[in-house]
């Protein structure tokens, strides 16, 4: 779960154009949205892109976007059940 | 009460790596350095603190960085739905259009989907500093000083707009060139028509 956490960090830096972001100051916890790393809904549809092209995951219910991308310890939750249950 | 004058209170021009405001070289960067290169470095030197900044296209961080540079010191003080934007071009958006072309043949890239349309540099520049009034973006195949000036002339003259944004946003691949001018109801003595434009800008 750590390596996933930190491999996604980067990832999303790196998806999003983060520039004046490092990976590590982004919180396991850390609300993505809004207040938290104040990602947007243009940021939210590059992470879908992000999960289908790196982990080969389609969000099949927009409705559990807020749950899922809420932070990116909840993202890797995601991968990994999503994973498991392959 | 408009007495059928404006005038241009400031200008910006961004070209060959170089800034300019008001006919000054405020910054440049090498010649051989290669557009994002120079739009970070431009960034980094006039302004920071606007991580959006690196989301935009070439064509809005090129319209946005010469706003910045016009209006850093000077901000208008104007109510927001006063101040206008009139922006023209060559290409449109043509620059982003091609790579979000080249991502469709993959996963479509969102990020670059919004950026293919002309008019949203002037979104960027207005959710920067709040403007909310008139505005337009044209393409033509070259700057229309005539054209420009009475259709801003237009605006002041039904007093849609107090002050305007206007001039010409050019990006194309590694070729730009950009131009923009601060005009205002009052405060100024250079006469907004379309010879001073050409001649404010001559570099």
């Amino acid at each position: 779960m750590e390596n996933l956490m930190a491999a996604l960090k980067a990832q999303i830096v790196e998806q999003l154009n983060l520039q004046e972001v490092k990976p590590e100051e982004i919180g396991d916890d850390q609300p993505l949205f809004k207040d938290g790393l104040g990602l947007d809904s243009i940021d939210a549809l590059e992470i879908i892109v992000l999960l289908q092209q790196q982990y080969g995951i389609r969000i099949a219910n927009p409705e559990q976007g807020p749950e899922i991308f809420y932070s990116v310890r909840t993202i890797a939750e995601f991968i990994t059940a999503h994973q498991t249950s392959k | 009460m408009y007495n059928g004058e404006a005038y241009i209170t400031g200008s910006c021009v961004i070209r060959k790596n170089q800034v300019y405001r008001d006919g000054t070289l405020l910054w440049e960067a090498p010649q051989e350095q290669e557009l994002p290169e120079f739009l970070r470095g431009g960034y980094d030197h006039f302004s920071g603190q606007y991580p959006k900044f690196h989301k935009m296209d070439p064509l809005s961080k090129l319209g946005w960085l010469a706003t910045e540079v016009l209006l850093k010191e000077q901000p208008l003080h104007y109510p927001a739905d006063k101040v206008g934007l009139v922006l023209a071009n060559k290409s449109a958006s043509l620059d982003t259009d091609l790579r979000y072309f080249d991502t469709v043949k993959d996963i479509a890239s969102p990020a670059l989907f919004v950026y293919t349309l002309s008019n949203i540099v002037m979104g960027e520049i207005s959710i920067r500093h709040g403007f909310k009034g008139e505005n337009a973006f044209f393409t033509a195949d070259v700057f229309d000083a005539d054209f420009i000036t009475a259709y801003v002339s237009q605006l002041f003259a039904e007093e849609a707009i107090v002050a305007c944004i206007c001039g010409w946003v050019e990006v194309m691949g590694p070729v730009y060139d950009v131009f923009l001018y601060r005009v205002e109801r009052s405060g100024g003595s250079v006469v907004f028509n379309a010879d001073n434009l050409q001649k404010t800008i001559s570099i």
